[in-house]
């Protein structure tokens, strides 16, 4: 139900405007202590409108986490992660959705089910297969006595590594699998009318050809969508990077080192707390999610306009 | 080009059973209409055919070779969907052109026979439009050249006119018409719309539950239904039924209300046996009260501009007649209604199926 009357106008508008001020006070203030000095920052009263020192900060924050390769560390990250998300994820509920086969609605409640499981619930065995990725597979030689039987045979003893630790691969292939992905897809394939999958049937186009032919180009919207969340969502990400790259100079990403410059009592060990370089650096990592928002945004509105339906 | 044999075909859906016994031989390029209710199995029938769905048991043959185990790519056939189905991202030109671009036909010709497709269909200053931007009975148009345009053995037709204005469903009824005429393939075609079946068939099918009633001519199926259900199906107004007894002579019928009707000589049905006298609407004439075949009172009547349906009654059970004459009555009047011998259906009343079938249709569906 709409409802247009001049009170209610207001009304939304002054709700609206509250919430704004509440998203936007702190990233305001947030922006102030980056432009001032040590001593300004750390003075009694707040300050509430921007020094001269923003240059200046942000040069020194950007020296000291050494940003440059962090963030594009954190870029190739972030976007192996979308890229594996999404794929994985059109695959996944293609064969969900369009393929018949015995035990699909357990595999879908199955994969559903780890929504409500986060990487935070099973860090501590993701790590110990990060640490070794063929351990899954050396349990089940050991178990099934093929690793007795190699070993009988040729005397060579089986041990399976595969370190995913300090890497790229490490760092991305965890946060890969997405529930929330599949079932978005699920759900906007659901959509499709059979007549169409039959269409291209009749016009001989096979499962993939399919996919790659209707349902990509179809689903443009569904990607840019998300696309945007997923790379906010991989931008963000701390307890995984902190866990499994020890060597912080070659793999870190921007948010760890961003954590770093967050004054705290290890760290300022009684000195003053220079909450003016912890700011200047928020700013430069929050500008890449920002972006990225602003323009999938404009994407997947034109996209939505565009629909033939 | 190719003949259908349709063997025995079955196809149950789980414990199901959809159809059984189907047997149906579709000659070489001619235009055949499964005609017949929703559910009646008409668009599994089809499906079966294109390979869109697995056959039960049975058999299919297109051209000669057995296609039970072939993909719906692999069989020849172009089917034209209800709701059209065309894709909503690709141009028209993209729709058109994408059965050539899946089977690898090189740019240039590819090209060439959409614009030779389209044009013949009228599409040809539509090419770069999507599918969102035209009106139903030009999606209808690209449906059409998309399953026309790969050239296929077998058109099949699965309600494509249901989605149209009526005047549109007339105008594209005659454009398939041309179409067929034109290339003059083998076609397939499903649908709940008598006119349709009557107006485009060579030769009709009637179906009901999953089995086939009759396959005749158009005319065949109108002069001489096989049985209660296709004479109720097909006519509009549908056919007169008067249920009633075979007299001690076997040569007319008694109703409940005491009235008989003469039957023609030539006919088997036994004295008392129950039976259902069949009469078109378009073949009655009502007279003075007293005279013709049925005494009925008249209730009211609907005006169709060319012609009036005459709405009467005999007993509780309701009397239809067309007539070109406009008539002035008065409800409650009594009326006669007179009416040929020829004129004259009559179904055995347990199995419904028709026993004054001339044997004159009977051959000419022998020898089809």
């Amino acid at each position: 139900m709409i409802e247009r009357t001049p009170l209610l106008n207001l009304a939304t508008h002054v709700i609206l405007v509250f919430g704004l001020v509440i998203i936007l006070v702190p990233i305001w203030l947030a922006f102030v202590a980056a432009t001032l000095t040590l001593q300004e920052v750390n003075s009694a009263p707040v300050e509430f409108w921007p020094g001269d020192q923003l240059w200046i900060n942000l040069q020194q924050a950007w020296a000291q986490s050494d940003f440059g390769p962090k963030f594009v560390n954190t870029l190739i990250v972030a976007t192996g992660v979308v890229v594996g998300k999404i794929t994985l994820a059109c695959i996944t509920a293609f064969a969900l959705v369009f393929f018949n086969f015995r035990g699909r609605m357990l595999i879908f409640w199955m994969i559903f089910i780890t929504l409500m499981l986060p990487l935070e619930v099973r860090i501590v065995p993701t790590y110990a297969v990060a640490a070794n990725a063929l351990t899954p597979f050396q349990t089940i030689m050991d178990w099934t006595g093929i690793s007795w039987l190699i070993n009988a045979v040729s005397g060579v003893e089986v041990a399976l590594e595969w370190n995913l630790l300090n890497s790229y691969t490490g760092l991305i292939l965890p946060l890969v699998a997405t529930a929330t992905g599949t079932f978005l897809y699920r759900q906007f394939f659901l959509t499709i009318p059979d007549e169409l999958v039959e269409a291209a049937r009749m016009d001989g186009a096979g499962p993939l050809r399919f996919l790659w032919d209707v349902l990509i180009p179809l689903s443009k919207t569904n990607i840019a969508a998300l696309a945007t969340i997923m790379f906010v969502y991989a931008w963000n990400q701390y307890l995984w990077p902190l866990l499994v790259v020890t060597d912080r100079a070659a793999y870190g990403m921007v948010v760890v080192q961003l954590s770093d410059l967050v004054p705290d009592q290890l760290t300022t060990g009684g000195g003053t707390p220079t909450w003016h370089l912890a700011m200047a650096a928020t700013l430069v990592v929050m500008l890449p999610p920002i972006a990225i928002v602003i323009l999938m945004q404009r994407w997947f509105v034109r996209g939505l306009i565009n629909t033939d339906k | 080009m190719a003949e259908i044999s349709i063997r025995n075909v079955a196809k149950t859906y789980g414990k199901t059973k959809i159809m059984d016994g189907i047997n149906l031989e579709i000659r070489n390029g001619e235009f055949v209409v499964i005609l017949g209710p929703s559910g009646c199995g008409k668009s599994t029938l089809l499906r079966l055919i294109a390979g869109l769905e697995e056959i039960t048991g049975g058999e299919i043959a297109i051209a000669g070779e057995v296609v039970n185990q072939l993909e719906p790519r692999e069989r020849g056939c172009a089917m034209v969907f209800q709701n059209y189905a065309l894709y909503p991202h690709m141009t028209v030109a993209e729709n058109i052109g994408y059965a050539l671009k899946v089977a690898g036909v090189p740019k240039a010709e590819r090209l060439a026979r959409v614009a030779a497709t389209a044009k013949s269909v009228g599409l040809a200053d539509f090419l770069d439009r999507k599918p969102g931007q035209l009106s139903g009975g030009q999606r209808q148009r690209v449906a059409m050249a998309r399953a026309i345009i790969r050239e296929p053995k077998v058109f099949l037709f699965d309600e494509p006119l249901s989605n149209l204005d009526a005047k549109l469903r007339v105008q594209m009824r005659h454009e398939i018409r041309r179409i067929h005429n034109q290339i003059k393939a083998t076609s397939v075609f499903v649908t709940h719309d008598q006119h349709e079946g009557m107006t485009l068939a060579d030769r009709l099918v009637i179906m009901n539950k999953g089995t086939i009633e009759q396959i005749g001519t158009p005319e065949e199926i109108y002069e001489h239904p096989a049985t209660l259900y296709v004479a109720g199906f097909v006519g509009s107004p549908a056919m007169n039924i008067l249920p009633g007894t075979v007299a001690g002579d076997g040569r007319s019928v008694l109703m409940a209300d005491g009235q008989a009707v003469a039957i023609p000589a030539g006919f088997k049905a036994e004295a008392g046996q129950l039976v259902q006298i069949g009469l078109r609407p378009e073949r009655l004439t009502l007279m003075p009260a007293g005279q013709g075949g049925l005494q009925a009172t008249f209730l009211f009547f609907e005006e169709l501009g060319s012609a009036r349906v005459y709405h009467l009654q005999i007993e509780d059970i309701p009397m239809c007649v067309v007539l070109d004459e406009k008539l002035t009555l008065i409800e409650g009047q009594r009326m006669g209604i007179g009416f040929a011998q020829t004129a004259l259906h009559v179904f055995d009343g347990a199995s419904g199926r028709s026993l004054t079938r001339p044997s004159a249709a009977r051959k000419v569906e022998e020898m089809a």
